[in-house]
């Protein structure tokens, strides 16, 4: 006798509706045969079986929505005596994904109301995934020289899905699909931002840019000045950045501080739904090439936005995300979450921590850091990367140099072990930054 | 000097195929399908992580490339890699606990299913950057030249890897320094969701060579011996310092890109009919009915197979995760 279980279709699958069923009792099954079709917020997708044998029973109903993980949903007999289902370790024990501290916006009272909001405008829920896309929408409505391009970004509708409906609304001439050519299309980017067209080139990850980072920095950061002021590049290189679950060392790293390194680019990293928006139009307005860092973890989360016409975020201001006296706290992307989260457990043992989410890499809005480090005196820096020549080092380095009378210890950094990206899951555990190591850090400069 | 491998060659070449061999390949090929079908079930269970790609459809290509290999070659790939492992002769077992990301894993399960390598079989991975396993597998022949040891080296990629740069920088020096490289083109239709239509301008495939006057042929990746046919033939031009050589396999991947993605692109009917028309190891297996074979014979494969690969599941599932230490070996090589 042998359980089918529930699957999960992806490392962030926790659960999904089991749409249909293709067998029925009784039914003789083989290996690698259709049996039922589940489900998630993205897909549909066709469960096989992997046993062959009599189906003795069906466990969870055609339509049954909400079953979780590794459910059984069939009862398969005989034929199977060779072969138990695997030995069922707790789905805990295999955790797919570093402990995401909370998919909502922390709500506290110490939070700060963003001051780009405008007074009074009503709020509305979106996903970060949304937000990107409604900002090029907006945008290219606006624009007819802005153009998307890149892998699976028209009819596959992004292989995470942020430019769904694009390729409906603006067509095949400014919604390009193009082949696994990435320094090439990079390339032909840069190009027609030289002629005075405005791309939006998409990287599936930033994993992938690295194929063509001689045309982002050297055809594209650097072609304002070589000209002498008469070629501008109006072009935005966006995509997921930082670590996703379980993809290992090729697929998970950090580039924040390799393009922050790069006059002539501006480098933004949103970490909410309305940095997303807000952001991505400026990026898009912007007459210099910017590199736009997402996060792929942070696609499905849902955030409020101001319900406004044109929200455009300005670049180069950073966001005090929670006010506090005791400690300042930089973070970019993803780790303004956990800077929050540990913000929110060392509230509880009367630490006052201020948490700026830096938002733009470069230029970097020192002035908002200064003032910060000069009420707290104490400085913690949290980023996804390396920590040598990192963020933390650049905004530690500002810091001490401008602001050392006002620091009452030396400032910690928290960033990513210093080595590539494990796959098994309890070293990638160990590797990323956690909001453990934060509250760690958070205390030793404050002595506790 | 295109030429086209079909069935019907290897068909008459059949008469010179022992029965010993037909139930190798079959073994070989059903062992990769029943090994990823559990990889895709352990995936589910989320036993194993991130993205896994499976090779299921593939089979004979990677099967029928081994067959003419000598000791001392090489073999590279992409992340879609399973099966090539397993034609390399690496133990299922390793493999699997890789996937899982266990201390018993060909890496240590530092490295997961998209990078595996195996030295003792001569496997350079498991690359997880469309297209550069051309050039890796290109300097892996670079290095055989080099020594001139009269070893091949077994570079596979995708169609969709086929259009990135470094492949024809790669060619171009290839064939001036004639390098012993066999680039396996595994042509299964899609690069995740585009299909070689839509992103190639031109699409046979086996000709991308031929600005740089490197031979190429197309071959039915779906039947073992036509695969093993064309291997022979480019191995021994590689190896006889003529070059490089082109392969391109006409072949379909069965499953979605990886685990996540759900294949809308295709319809259920296209890939059913690949499913029922050319399937590689139902067409093997007609063969071993053809030529006799008991089906208790058969039969006695699929359990062995089966065992084997119940083995692994076991094994990756016992095995450890690697030591918390391991987190900070293997960055530098002690000097
Ligand atoms: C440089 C780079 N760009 C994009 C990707 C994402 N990606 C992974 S596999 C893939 C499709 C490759 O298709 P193909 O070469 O046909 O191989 P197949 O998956 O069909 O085996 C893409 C776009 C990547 N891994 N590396
Ligand atoms: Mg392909």
């Amino acid at each position: 006798m042998t359980d089918i279980l529930m699957p999960a279709l992806s490392p962030t699958m926790e659960e999904g509706t089991l749409s249909k069923w293709l067998v029925k009792v009784g039914d003789d099954i083989s290996a690698g045969q259709v049996i039922a079709e589940i489900e998630t917020d993205k897909a549909t997708m066709e469960v096989e079986a992997v046993d062959e044998g009599k189906v003795e029973a069906i466990l969870v109903e055609a339509g049954t929505e909400g079953v979780k993980v590794n459910t059984p949903i069939a009862r398969l007999e005989g034929g199977a005596a060779a072969s138990p289902a695997p030995t069922r370790a707790a789905p805990e024990a295999a955790p797919v994904a570093a402990a995401e501290p909370t998919a909502a916006p922390v709500a506290s009272k110490a939070e700060v109301r963003d001051p780009e909001f405008p007074e009074g405008t009503t709020m509305i829920k979106i996903t970060v995934r949304d937000a990107l896309r409604d900002a090029m929408a907006e945008e290219m409505r606006r624009d007819d020289t802005v153009f998307l391009m890149g892998e699976e970004v028209a009819q596959y509708q992004g292989a995470y899905k942020v430019s769904r409906g694009l390729l409906e609304e603006f067509g095949e001439r400014r919604v390009i699909d193009t082949p696994i050519t990435e320094m090439g299309f990079a390339g032909i980017g840069s190009g027609a931002a030289m002629a005075g067209l405005k791309p939006i080139i998409e990287f599936m990850t930033f994993n992938f840019a690295m194929q063509a980072i001689d045309h982002i920095i050297n055809s594209s950061a650097k072609t304002l000045y070589m000209s002498g002021g008469q070629i501008k590049s109006s072009i935005v290189f966006r995509g997921p950045n930082g670590a996703a679950a379980r993809v290992a060392a090729q697929h998970s790293q950090d580039y924040s501080a390799w393009y922050a390194n790069v006059p002539g680019l501006k480098v933004l990293a949103p970490y909410d739904a309305a940095d997303a928006k807000g952001l991505l139009k400026a990026a898009i307005r912007d007459p210099n090439p910017v590199v736009f860092l997402e996060h792929e973890m942070m696609y499905g989360n849902e955030f409020e936005i101001p319900d406004v016409e044109d929200f455009v975020l300005p670049i180069g201001k950073a966001k005090i995300q929670r006010t506090g006296k005791d400690v300042t706290i930089t973070a970019h992307s993803r780790m303004v979450g956990f800077a929050l989260k540990a913000a929110e457990q060392l509230a509880a043992e009367g630490i006052d921590v201020e948490v700026i989410n830096l938002r733009t890499l470069r230029p970097l809005d020192t002035d908002t850091i200064l003032a910060s480090v000069r009420k707290t005196n104490r400085l913690v820096t949290v980023e996804e990367g390396w920590g040598p020549c990192g963020i933390g080092a650049e905004v530690a380095a500002r810091v001490v140099a401008e602001a050392f009378d006002d620091l009452d210890a030396p400032p910690l950094r928290v960033h990513q072990e210093d080595v590539p990206m494990p796959y098994a899951a309890n070293l990638e555990a160990m590797v990323v930054p956690s909001v453990e190591k934060i509250v760690k850090a958070v205390k030793a400069v404050t002595y506790r | 000097m295109a030429r086209t491998a079909k069935a019907s060659d290897s068909d008459k070449k059949l008469s010179n195929v022992s029965k010993d061999e037909l139930l190798k390949y079959y073994r070989e090929m059903v062992l990769i399908r029943r090994f990823e079908e559990r990889a895709g079930q352990l995936y589910g269970m989320g036993l194993i992580g991130g993205f896994c790609h499976l090779y299921i459809g593939q089979e004979a290509v990677a099967v029928g490339m081994e067959a003419a290999s000598k000791d001392g070659d090489q073999v590279i790939t992409g992340y879609r890699d399973h099966g090539h492992m397993l034609a390399a002769g690496m133990d299922p077992k390793a493999v699997m606990a890789e996937l899982t990301g266990r201390a018993g894993g060909s890496s240590k399960g530092k490295g997961g299913s998209m990078h595996m390598f195996d030295i003792a079989t001569g496997f350079y991975g498991g690359h997880g950057i469309v297209g550069a396993q051309v050039s890796l597998g290109t300097g892996l022949a670079f290095s055989d030249h080099y020594r001139q040891n009269g070893n091949v080296s077994f570079t596979y990629f995708g169609d969709g890897a086929a259009n990135q740069g470094q492949v024809y920088e790669s060619f171009n020096m290839a064939q001036l320094w004639k390098l012993p490289v066999v680039y396996v083109i595994e042509n299964n239709e899609y690069a995740m969701g585009t299909s070689l239509a839509r992103a190639s301008a031109t699409i046979n495939l086996s000709q991308r060579g031929a600005s740089f006057g490197i031979p190429g042929e197309t071959v039915d990746g779906m039947d073992v011996f036509a695969v093993k046919d064309a291997a022979e033939r480019a191995a021994e031009h590689a190896r006889s310092g003529k070059g490089p050589y082109i392969l391109e396999m006409k072949t379909y991947r069965y499953r979605g890109h990886s685990m996540s993605d759900p294949a809308k692109y295709r319809s259920k009917e296209e890939v059913d009919e690949v499913k029922t028309t050319r399937d590689p190891i139902d067409h093997i297996k007609t063969m071993l009915q053809q030529a006799g074979v008991a089906e208790d014979e058969i039969k006695a494969i699929d359990n062995d197979v089966k065992a084997i690969v119940l083995e692994a599941v076991e094994f990756a599932q016992t095995s450890p995760e690697p030591d918390p230490s391991e987190l900070f070996t293997d960055i530098y090589t002690e000097a």
